[in-house]
C-alpha cells in the first residue's frame, strides 16, 4: 500500500536523541568523592591484623564463650526484652500518629495538583494548598534527618532514663520516614481509576475513598510493619544512650567486660529480630 | 447532545492532540470513531466526558457551554455521561460490587458513599446490572481476580448502574479476543438502544465499526477526516485515514478483499441504515 506522507504531524518538534554531558560530570564527581572519602575516613585494613587488635579480639571472643545462661541472669533479662518489644510497638504507633496526618498534608496530589484539583489548577488557584504542603514536607525532613539515637539522647536529657525517651525518639524519627513514604505511596497510585470516578460525577471525598484509599492501604500497612521490624533493631541501639531495653543491658555488660553476658544478650536480640521479621513477613505476604 | 466547534487541545507547549474538530452528535445516535493510533481519539473522548477542557473552540453538552459550568453543574453533567475505558479503569483491590456501585457515586451523598464501602447499599442494582452483562455470580469477587473480558463487563455494569444519557467507550475491546469483542460491542449497542442512550465508541477495529454503527467518524492528526454512513466509507478513504500506520495495513488488506469477518449476524440494527 502506498505511503502518503502525513500532512499534519502531531508533535511540532522533532524527537531528538542528543545526550547531555551532565551525567559524565556527575560520574567524575562521584569517583573523586569516593577516593577522597577513603582518605578522610582513614581506611587502613592493616590496622585490623595488627598484634594489639588481634589480641583484643581474642580477649573478647574468649571472654564471650561460653555465654552466660544462668537462671538468675536469664530471669534478669525478661524485663529488658519486654521493654524492647514495647518500645518498638509503642514507638511505631507514635510514628503512625505523627506520620499519617503529616504524610497526607505532604501529598501533592491531595493538596494542590492532580485529578482532585482540576478546577483549581485551571483557575491557577492551587497556591492555597501549597504552603501547608511545603511546611509538612519540611517538618518530615527535619524529623527523619536527625537520627533516632540523637533524638533519644535529647529525650533522655528531657524526660530522664528509661523506655519513654526511646518511644519518643522512634516515634519522631520514624514518623518522619513513614510520612514521607505514605505521601509517596499516595502520589504513585494509578490516577486512571480516580479520573474514571470523577468523570462519573463522584465527589472528591468519594474519589479519595473509592479510588485512592483501596489502592494505597495495603502498601501503607505493609510498609508500617516493615518499619516495626526496623524499630526492634533501633530500640536495641537506643539503650546505649540510656533509653531502656536490651541495648541498655548490652551497654552495661560491655562496660563491665562481661562478654559472656553480651553474647547471651546479642543472641536474644537476634532471636527477637528474627521472630519479628518472620511475623511481619507473614502478615505482609498475606496483604499484598 | 454534543456540539463541538473548532476544538483544539494542546498538551504542554508543543503537542497538539486535536486541531480544529467540529462535530455534532444528536441524542440517541450511535457513532463509531476510527483512526490510526495517535490521531487524538482518546483526547477527543476525554473532552467528551468532560475530564479535559479544550484549549480553544467551544464544547457544548446539552446546550450548555462546558467552559462556563460551575463545579456543581459540572458534577451534575458528568453524572449523565458514562465512560468505559480501554484499560479497565477499575479499582482492582475493591470487590466487584463496589466497582459497580461506584456508578451511584454521582447521586449518593459522601456519607452514603462511605457507608456503602462497609455495607454495600442498593446491592440489587449492582446484582441486576451484573446479571445483564452475564457475570452475575461475580458480585463479591475481588475485581483484580477477574479476566480482562470480565473486568470490561464490570465496567459496562457500572455504566448501567450509573444510567447516563450518553455512553462513551474508548477502545473498549482492544484488549479482548475478537469473538468476545463482538459480544461486548453487541452488548453495548443493545443496552444503549433499549434505553435510547447516545453511544460513542472509539474503535481500533474497522470491521467492527463498519458492521455495527450507522455513523463513522474518521479522525487523523487531530482532525475529522470524514463523517459518513458505513456504506459510503470506501477503501480509498480508509487508506488515506491509516496512511503510514503499519499496524492497520493488514486489516485494510482484508477489507479490500471484500472480507466480512462477522457475517450477517452483526449487521447494524434495522432502521439505522440510511
Amino acid at each position: 500500500m502506498a505511503t502518503i506522507p502525513s500532512d499534519a504531524p502531531v508533535a511540532r518538534s522533532l524527537a531528538s536523541d542528543r545526550k547531555s554531558g551532565f551525567p559524565w560530570l556527575l560520574a567524575v564527581a562521584f569517583a573523586l568523592t569516593l577516593v577522597g572519602s577513603l582518605r578522610v575516613a582513614e581506611v587502613d585494613p592493616r590496622l585490623l591484623v595488627e598484634r594489639d587488635a588481634l589480641a583484643n579480639v581474642g580477649r573478647f571472643v574468649a571472654g564471650a564463650w561460653p555465654p552466660r545462661v544462668s537462671a538468675e541472669f536469664l530471669g534478669l533479662m525478661a524485663r529488658p526484652v519486654a521493654e524492647t518489644i514495647q518500645i518498638s510497638v509503642t514507638g511505631t504507633l507514635f510514628a503512625v500518629l505523627i506520620g499519617f496526618p503529616l504524610g497526607i498534608l505532604a501529598t501533592s496530589t491531595l493538596m494542590w495538583r492532580g485529578v482532585l484539583h482540576e478546577r483549581r489548577v485551571q483557575r491557577r488557584r492551587w497556591l492555597l494548598g501549597l504552603p501547608v504542603y511545603a511546611v509538612a514536607r519540611a517538618l518530615l525532613s527535619v524529623f527523619r534527618a536527625i537520627p533516632e539515637y540523637v533524638w533519644a539522647f535529647m529525650f533522655v536529657r528531657a524526660v530522664g532514663l528509661g523506655p519513654f525517651p526511646g518511644v519518643l525518639a522512634i516515634g519522631i524519627a520514624y514518623g518522619g520516614m513513614l510520612g514521607k513514604v505514605y505521601s509517596e505511596i499516595l502520589e504513585s497510585v494509578d490516577p486512571r481509576p480516580l479520573e474514571t470516578l470523577q468523570a462519573a460525577g463522584a465527589s472528591r471525598m468519594a474519589v479519595v475513598f473509592y479510588g485512592l484509599v483501596p489502592q494505597a492501604l495495603p502498601t501503607f500497612v505493609s510498609y508500617t510493619l516493615y518499619r516495626w521490624e526496623c524499630a526492634i533493631r533501633a530500640s536495641a541501639i537506643l539503650g546505649f544512650v540510656g533509653a531502656g531495653g536490651l541495648g541498655q543491658q548490652i551497654e552495661l555488660s560491655m562496660r563491665m567486660f562481661q562478654f559472656d553476658e553480651v553474647l547471651t544478650l546479642l543472641a536474644t536480640l537476634f532471636v527477637l529480630v528474627a521472630l519479628v521479621d518472620f511475623i511481619s513477613g507473614r502478615l505482609r505476604a498475606r496483604l499484598l | 447532545m454534543y456540539r463541538l466547534r473548532e476544538i483544539t487541545k494542546v498538551f504542554g507547549r508543543e503537542t497538539s492532540a486535536l486541531d480544529g474538530v467540529t462535530l455534532h452528535v444528536a441524542p440517541g445516535e450511535h457513532v463509531a470513531v476510527i483512526g490510526p493510533s495517535g490521531a487524538g481519539k482518546t483526547t477527543l473522548f476525554r473532552l467528551l466526558n468532560l475530564a479535559l477542557r479544550p484549549t480553544s473552540g467551544s464544547l457544548r453538552f446539552e446546550g450548555a457551554d462546558v467552559a462556563t459550568l460551575s463545579d456543581a453543574a459540572l458534577r451534575q453533567a458528568r453524572t449523565r455521561i458514562g465512560t468505559i475505558y480501554q484499560q479497565q479503569n477499575l479499582v482492582g483491590r475493591l470487590r466487584v460490587v463496589h466497582n459497580v456501585l461506584a456508578g451511584h457515586l454521582g447521586r449518593w451523598s459522601t456519607a452514603a458513599a462511605l457507608a456503602s464501602l462497609v455495607r454495600p447499599r442498593e446491592v440489587e442494582t449492582a446484582s441486576a446490572a451484573l446479571a445483564r452483562v452475564g457475570i452475575g455470580e461475580k458480585l463479591y469477587a475481588r475485581t483484580d481476580e477477574l479476566s480482562g473480558g470480565q473486568q470490561q463487563r464490570v465496567a459496562i455494569a457500572r455504566v448501567l448502574v450509573q444510567d447516563p444519557d450518553v455512553v462513551l467507550a474508548d477502545e473498549p475491546v482492544s484488549s479482548v479476543d475478537p469473538s468476545l469483542a463482538v459480544t461486548l460491542i453487541t452488548l453495548l449497542r443493545d443496552l444503549s438502544d433499549e434505553s435510547r442512550k447516545t453511544l460513542l465508541v472509539n474503535l481500533h477495529s474497522v470491521d467492527l465499526a463498519l458492521s455495527f454503527f450507522p455513523r463513522i467518524v474518521g479522525v487523523r492528526a487531530g482532525r475529522v477526516a470524514f463523517d459518513l454512513p458505513p456504506d459510503r466509507v470506501t477503501v480509498d478513504l480508509l487508506e488515506a485515514l491509516y496512511a503510514g500506520d503499519r499496524d492497520d495495513e493488514a486489516q485494510l488488506e482484508r477489507l479490500r478483499d471484500g472480507y466480512d469477518p462477522f457475517g450477517r449476524a452483526c449487521r447494524p440494527l434495522t432502521g439505522f441504515r440510511p
